[in-house]
């Protein structure tokens, strides 16, 4: 039972960390401060044990098969917990302004990322579901952390009951497949199912809607813009980042491990996802006038594209899918930078019209955004190019001729509404500038995902030689 | 050869334009920031010389060739040039430099910036014609819109944002489908170097789909009736800077990408859709040439006049016979320098008047009597008049046209005529006539740098057009290796 303990050892940390943060909280006044630093501290620790300890070990399955450490898992941790780490990095200035710097804010975010990484590892429908909600819970109450605003408010309550209601169609899910194979656990049931069985379709789908709930993938995509636009601008920049890791894997591992020989019957719904939210969030966000709703549309949009690697069945999809988020990640992470900085006297904004000439009396920071918005448009030399080439070119490698040519139609259609952001920035008249005493993590953390953004090309391989490792079939 | 001097073409202006970038654009060092861009411009410009006078004629072979591995296994950095590509090469850096010059007044604001991204925009101009792996080309074809949609949207005129738009997305809807047939290309031969591919071949029965992918990326920059419509606008709303690389060079990718790509890759489909750039070009040059007979913006003229110009091109290009794909460069060589300088005509009017439009003009022959004459040899050249490098061109294409089509030939001379009408009858209402605006007689004539890049201009024009030997001579041998290989896989076929 206890052989390979030493594996699970960053989700053991990062769980006694939060046992020890909040009774340090409870204990000690006024430690916000202190807490938000060693959480920081805490997310770098358990990335460099993951990294240390599980990267470069072989797929091992422990406790009775339901946790698996492979290269996947460890890939996928890192970047979450780095992700991670990065918002919690940059969110300070952003709390304090709002008084909502207090020590629950990183112990969630702590707790979230542990229910995150227990998904990334399930090798069983169990564990999933305990680390999904998990996570979900310490989402739900980060969206309404900003409770005296009424929006952040009505954006938790939004989450909490529609995730509720997804995480009923995904158990419901779950009992199917046990019913139907007698076993929760992935490698079991990859061998034990029947495939003429449709009750077991049933159950994958049921499962498919619950997932694509959390990725916030067309049809199941209606809370996304409402709770990303409610929800306090740092736990925004979470929320279209992290969770969508972890769903994404469980998406890799819940369609490949068990049920590849019925990928006829996942592959038309993981295409219909796919193209749904490639087009879906590229027309709707065309109409937004506030710069959190139409990255709400954006993120759906994106996560098409990395559902329609998902859809091809084959470790080059799956290769680029996960090449395509952690790009996405870098671009999405610049682009909150940026919004973050919007702040004058204490107030944030974020209508896209208050990016109005922004050219004008911050040139650096436009000149970043710039680069940004052109990258998630997916025009080359930027790295979004790139991400979206390697998709393509995992689609087109099984023929879907019409999904790749829906998909790069859409990229032509949302680059009107990143055109036209940038149309404000450098064309229109300029405003009143804003405050420049931004912390120096925000410039930090900007200026390092702009010029990996720029820079991608020159060292293109590094990325793919990482995600190479990725086996899963 | 071991110094990378297409390596160092395409990255020099970068290198410049970084330098610009970490330059604080402050008023009194305005002038140090042109003369930086225009150093760096300069420099590239005679290393293209070079490359011109190391460039071996004799041989068809791709010469000056870098290949490094880029993203292993998928692609590689490769770029060389061989006849076809090395006389754009040497367009855009003999271009880029008068640009550069002949930012004087017009652009106020923003000096700094706009340097940078002709620079950059310089870049990648010459990184499509050196690019000889499929996805290099199409990362430099498109990462051009970027500096371009700035260039037209931060110091264009008044409808700027809706021509930036325009031009922006137009061209990205034709590309993204050349993009998926470079990756079907990519998993149905294994690779997406050019020259590999050249020898491999394509299996007849994809390439018709595959032509028509790579055209519909063409034909929206060549840009080719009915998919011009962008272009009007893109060039009245540019600056004057912008139009002259729009006009001079951006046009050129296209027409180069169906000399290098559509029948270098895909001869037996181009052979099936003859017909259909036949039909097009010929719509192009009688259709656009009628439309610019009828506007009053000499911006908006010159404009569609380029579009029945590139018709000329396309008809040459898929006559595909030795005459006409060679005239069809010469013609866009032509082309570019004729309508750069057409641009560059009405930029130094419109500095003085703030106008574009036809009837505020008439009569400025006697005030402005060296503008008149300049503006009078690009006239005669863009109407193809022997002796300017217009006739050459046309001249050579209308005659593979006899060859082929006589109908499609007929037409088109036809639009030699139209074209010589709304030329000469715009030169007629700009510069004779009588003076009838009394704002006009305070026009002063052209300032030293204006006629410095007129006169850069037209002695390439004039020269080329009674000895275009230096260029027929660097082109012969690569085209008619084209030519025999497409014959060889149409007849094999």
């Amino acid at each position: 039972m206890m052989d390979n303990i030493e594996l699970i050892f960053p989700e053991i940390f990062i769980s006694l960390s939060i046992m020890f943060l909040l009774i340090l909280g409870v204990f000690k006044k006024n430690s916000s401060k202190i807490i938000h630093n060693i959480s920081l501290l805490v997310l770098l620790i358990t990335a460099v044990i993951t990294f240390n300890e599980t990267i470069s070990v072989n797929p091992t399955v422990i406790f009775n098969k339901s946790i698996v450490i492979d290269y996947l898992a460890s890939f996928m941790k890192i970047i979450t917990l780095i992700a991670a780490f990065v918002v919690l990095l940059i969110s300070s200035n952003y709390l304090r302004t709002f008084k909502i710097f207090k020590i629950e804010y990183p112990i969630l975010i702590l707790s979230s990322v542990l229910g995150m990484m227990i998904m990334i590892s399930s090798n069983d429908l169990i564990v999933f579901y305990m680390g999904l909600e998990l996570q979900s819970l310490a989402l739900y109450v980060l969206a309404t952390f900003d409770r005296d605003q009424l929006k952040s408010s009505e954006a938790g309550l939004k989450y909490f009951v529609l995730s509720a209601l997804s995480s009923g169609l995904l158990l419901y899910g779950c009992s199917l497949i046990y019913g139907f194979t007698g076993s929760t656990n992935f490698s079991v049931i990859s061998t034990q199912f029947n495939a003429n069985e449709y009750a077991l379709t049933f159950g994958i789908v049921f499962i498919l809607v619950g997932l694509a709930f959390k990725i916030s993938a067309v049809p199941f995509h209606m809370w996304a813009p409402d709770v990303y636009e409610g929800s306090p601008t740092s736990v925004t920049l979470f929320f279209t980042m992290v969770p969508k890791i972890a769903a994404l894997t469980v998406f890799i591992r819940f369609l490949y491990i068990p049920f590849l020989n019925l990928i006829d019957q996942w592959q038309m719904i993981l295409i219909f996802l796919s193209i749904a939210s490639m087009l879906f969030g590229a027309i709707a966000a065309i109409g937004q006038k506030n710069l959190k709703r139409l990255i709400a549309y954006s993120s759906i949009s994106h996560i098409g594209y990395a559902l329609a690697g998902l859809a091809t069945g084959s470790n080059e999809g799956i290769q680029s899918s996960v090449i395509y988020m952690t790009i996405y990640i870098i671009m999405n992470l610049g682009f909150f930078s940026c919004l973050l900085m919007m702040k004058r006297n204490n107030v944030y904004y974020e209508q896209i019209d208050d990016l109005s000439g922004l050219s004008k009396n911050h040139p650096l920071l436009s000149i970043s955004l710039l680069i940004i918005l052109f990258s998630l448009a997916g025009i080359p030399p930027l790295a979004g190019f790139f991400a979206k080439f390697y998709i393509f070119k995992s689609v087109i490698e099984q023929s879907m001729y019409f999904l790749a040519i829906v998909g790069l139609l859409s990229t032509v259609v949302a680059a009107f509404y990143y055109l036209r952001i940038i149309k404000i920035m450098y064309f229109d008249e300029e405003k009143e500038s804003y405050d420049n005493d931004q912390s120096v993590w925000l410039k930090f953390s900007l200026t390092v995902s702009t010029i990996l953004i720029l820079m991608y090309f020159i060292f293109p391989s590094e990325l793919i030689d990482a995600v190479s490792k990725i086996n899963i079939i | 050869m071991n110094f990378p001097i297409l390596s160092s073409l395409i990255l020099l202006p970068s290198i410049g334009a970084l330098f610009l970038f970490f330059t604080r654009s402050k008023s009194e060092n305005k002038i140090t920031v042109k003369y930086v861009a225009l150093f760096t411009s300069l420099v590239n410009f005679f290393l293209s010389i070079y490359l011109w006078f190391l460039f071996d004629q004799t041989t068809s072979a791709f010469q000056f060739v870098e290949d490094r591995i880029w993203i292993e296994g998928l692609i590689n950095y490769k770029v060389g040039v061989d006849g076809i590509s090395i006389l754009f090469i040497i367009l855009t850096t003999f271009i880029t430099p008068l640009c550069i010059i002949s930012v004087n007044n017009s652009i106020t604001k923003r000096l700094n910036e706009f340097l940078i991204a002709i620079l950059i925009m310089e870049t990648f101009m010459i990184g499509v014609f050196c690019s000889l792996d499929l996805v290099v080309f199409y990362l430099f074809f498109e990462a051009g819109l970027i500096p371009m949609f700035l260039i037209i949207g931060i110091w264009g005129g008044t409808r700027r944002v809706y021509s930036a738009f325009k031009f922006f997305l137009f061209t990205l809807l034709g590309s993204v489908l050349m993009l998926v047939a470079i990756i079907s290309i990519y998993w149905i031969t294994g690779t997406t170097d050019v020259v590999q591919l050249y020898e491999l071949g394509i299996d007849t029965k994809y390439q018709n789909l595959l032509w028509l992918a790579f055209f519909s990326s063409f034909a929206v920059k060549t840009p080719m009736w009915p998919v011009h419509t962008w272009l009007p606008d893109a060039h009245v709303e540019a600056p004057t800077a912008g139009s002259v690389l729009l006009a001079a060079i951006l046009l050129k990718m296209a027409g180069y990408g169906f000399i290098r790509f559509s029948l270098g890759l895909f001869p037996s489909a181009s052979e099936v859709f003859t017909p259909l750039i036949y039909t097009l070009s010929v719509i192009a040059i009688i259709f656009t040439s009628l439309i610019a007979l009828m506007q009053e913006d000499m911006k908006k003229l010159i404009a569609y006049s380029s579009v029945a110009h590139m018709g000329f091109v396309t008809l040459g290009i898929f006559t595909i016979q030795q005459q006409g794909i060679e005239g069809s460069i010469i013609q866009m060589i032509s082309h570019g320098l004729v309508s750069a300088a057409l641009f560059l005509c009405v930029g130094v009017v419109y500095d003085r008047m703030h106008s574009r439009l036809i009837t505020t003009y008439g009569g400025i022959v006697t005030i402005i009597p060296k503008y008149a004459v300049l503006f009078m040899v690009f006239t005669l050249a863009a109407l193809g008049l022997p002796g300017t490098s217009g006739f050459v061109g046309e001249f050579l294409i209308l005659m593979a046209a006899f060859k082929d089509n006589f109908l499609v030939a007929v037409l088109a001379s036809l639009g030699v005529i139209i074209g010589a009408a709304y030329m000469l009858w715009l030169y007629k209402r700009v510069i004779f006539g009588k003076l009838i605006n009394s704002e006009l007689k305070k026009m002063i004539d052209l300032n030293k740098s204006e006629a410095f890049t007129l006169t850069c201009l037209a002695i390439p024009t004039l020269y080329f057009g009674f000895y275009p030997e230096p260029l027929i001579n660097t082109i012969e041998v690569s085209i008619s290796d084209l030519i025999n290989t497409y014959n060889y896989s149409v007849a094999s076929k």
